[in-house]
């Protein structure tokens, strides 16, 4: 079984540093949304993978780590329009028009949720 | 020199047989196990409803009341689950494309044949 | 200073098979900046995994992707797999392992084609893909789809190839050898495709790294890493090198692939001559997946990575998939800038785009 890491939304920018000097690099960003938002970032090192995992309340602010990992913002803009996270201050934000679909259903994440 | 590779496979291409099928003349002939469109063999069908619960889009329906079989064949993505789920073995995979038909409801609904029925009543 | 000016490219474009929008600002001819925004096909299909049950979502997987088709089901299936702790017979890795090289040579092809068409090279596309059609009718033979297969469940494989055909396979793969040699060799030493493309595009070992770079991407900017030798499948029998060059553009991902192509008609020989007489292809699957899984697999544009979360019912609570050209996007955007327009096309081909995947 692989393992997942918990932590707090205050470490994840410094566990990202750690990860990026360790020479790890970011897999994905990926997100469920149930009864909380349950973020996880996977690192990989060569055949080595890492999950951390962030869980938060639906209207938490978490930081962005585009600015340690600076792909991120893909993953990021993903998340944040079709799950309605809020991630602050990414480096490239597209504000809602990443991905193509009606501005009225991307701007909370409704999509995501109406199927 | 890379030129000259080239014209090479020009014209060896020029005397080969064509890669493509002559095709109205020639058909196309596919392997037995290709998966093209699903067939029912009604009279054997004891309407249990196996294949519509395999179905992975819903695309046939199974009203047991009625004895009524239908398929709409623009749902289905030739799986092949309800075949191999079925218990009588009555639904077969044939390896040719859905027929095209004017009726649309002919293709869409397999009812049971008014034949078959004259011969359950008597 | 220029003058500066956006050009938008795409959604559609003569050469992109498949939509994206990248709002390239140019200074003069030259890109200095690429923005892009996809959106345009997203189907939602990860969302779709709470209505359907786990064995029929292998059906939804397939249809990720229609070129990578039987690597996403088969990515799927490895994930719940893992999840449910199912321990697969070996014939069935071993076919598993046949489909998707064969699915590797077939998209490597498609590609070669779609490459020649970029770069102004009609006939050679019409070859490419004459040869890809050869593959496909394998596939037809042995699996009775073309491009969706379905040939994949949880807990094995739902057909098995026997003897004979396993024979046809290997002949089919020899007796394309040469004129599959013939048109690479186009590739790698005409004139006219190699001035369109050496030089163009080049990602540094360190930048490929730092974008997060993955698949032949990587591999041509001299990054070994090949998610095959994670060892699933059976890929731990056959011996194999992974491919790699060192100019990190245009040319060199060309060759990795072409050399990609090679690699894979030696697995797939080896695997025919390997595989096991037991004739087991699948596993009972009992009780629904409880867990969680991360699999990666190495598909013909880069690593996938496949999520899933099961909560003990038949419904999955969420499954994940990074597609890989999400993943080359970053490596595509830096790479854009500095390049001339004309040369765009070309550039955003040799990534290998499959923008479907990207927005599942």
């Amino acid at each position: 079984m692989q393992n997942f890491k918990i932590i707090g939304k205050d470490d994840l920018l410094s566990v990202a540093t750690q990860m990026k000097y360790d020479h790890y690099r970011l897999a994905q960003i990926s997100c469920t949304k149930k009864d909380k938002l349950d973020l996880v970032y996977s690192f990989v090192k060569d055949y080595d993978l890492e999950n951390i995992r962030i869980e938060l309340e639906f209207d938490e602010e978490i930081e962005s780590i585009s600015g340690i990992y600076s792909y991120a913002f893909l993953y990021e803009n993903e998340i944040k329009e079709l799950f309605g996270v809020k991630i602050m201050r990414i480096s490239l934000d597209f504000n809602g028009t990443f991905y193509k679909i009606k501005k009225t259903e991307s701007k909370n994440g409704e999509v995501a949720q109406n199927g | 020199m890379s030129f000259f590779q080239m014209a090479k496979t020009v014209l060896s291409s020029m005397f080969k047989k064509p890669a493509t099928l002559n095709y109205p003349v020639k058909p196309r002939e596919y392997d037995p196990i290709v998966r093209g469109h699903i067939e029912i063999e009604i009279e054997k069908c004891i309407f249990c409803g196996m294949c519509q619960r395999k179905c992975p889009t819903g695309a046939i329906k199974v009203e047991r009341a009625e004895k009524r079989w239908a398929i709409e064949p623009f749902d289905c993505i030739q799986c092949n689950n309800c075949a191999e789920s079925c218990p009588k073995d009555c639904l077969h995979m044939h390896n040719t494309a859905t027929p095209a038909n004017e009726n649309r409801d002919l293709i869409r609904d397999a009812r049971i044949s008014v034949d078959a029925e004259d011969n359950k009543d008597s | 200073m220029g003058n500066r000016t956006i050009v938008p490219f795409g959604p559609q474009h003569p050469v992109l098979p498949e939509p994206i929008h990248l709002d390239l600002v140019l200074e003069d001819e030259t890109v200095i900046e690429a923005i892009p925004s996809i959106g345009f096909v997203h189907r939602g299909l990860e969302k779709l995994v709470e209505k359907k049950d786990f064995q029929q979502y292998v059906y939804v997987a397939e249809r990720i992707c229609g070129i990578c088709s039987f690597m996403h089901g088969m990515g799927y299936c490895m994930a719940v797999e893992n999840v449910m702790d199912l321990k697969l017979p070996d014939r069935a890795e071993f076919l598993r392992t046949i489909w998707a090289e064969l699915s590797r040579i077939h998209s490597h092809l498609l590609w070669l084609g779609l490459l020649a068409d970029a770069v102004g090279f009609e006939s050679l596309f019409m070859h490419c893909w004459r040869l890809r059609e050869e593959i496909l009718d394998l596939f037809d033979m042995t699996t009775g789809g073309r491009v969706i297969f379905s040939v994949c469940k949880v807990g094995g494989v739902r057909k098995d190839i026997d003897a004979e055909k396993l024979k046809k396979i290997v002949e089919v793969l020899s007796n394309m050898d040469s004129s599959l040699r013939s048109i690479t060799k186009i590739f790698l030493s005409d004139t006219s495709i190699i001035s369109r493309m050496s030089g163009v595009g080049v990602l540094s070992p360190e930048e490929a790294f730092d974008l997060g770079a993955v698949g032949p991407m990587a591999r041509a900017s001299g990054i070994v890493v090949d998610d095959r030798l994670l060892g699933y499948g059976a890929y731990p029998h056959v011996k194999f090198e992974v491919q790699t060059a060192t100019e990190g553009d245009c040319y060199a991902r060309t060759k990795v692939r072409i050399n990609e192509i090679f690699e894979s008609i030696s697995i797939i020989k080896q695997c025919v001559s390997l595989m096991p007489s037991d004739t087991a292809i699948d596993v009972p699957v009992k009780g629904n997946p409880d867990g969680e899984y991360f699999a990666r697999l190495e598909q013909p544009r880069g690593e996938v990575v496949y999520y899933v979360k099961g909560n003990g019912t038949k419904f999955l609570d969420r499954m994940r998939v990074r597609t890989p050209t999400f993943a080359n996007l970053p490596p595509l955007l830096h790479t854009l800038k500095g390049v001339d327009l004309a040369d765009v096309p070309v550039l955003v081909l040799t990534i290998d785009p499959c923008i479907s995947c990207t927005e599942r």
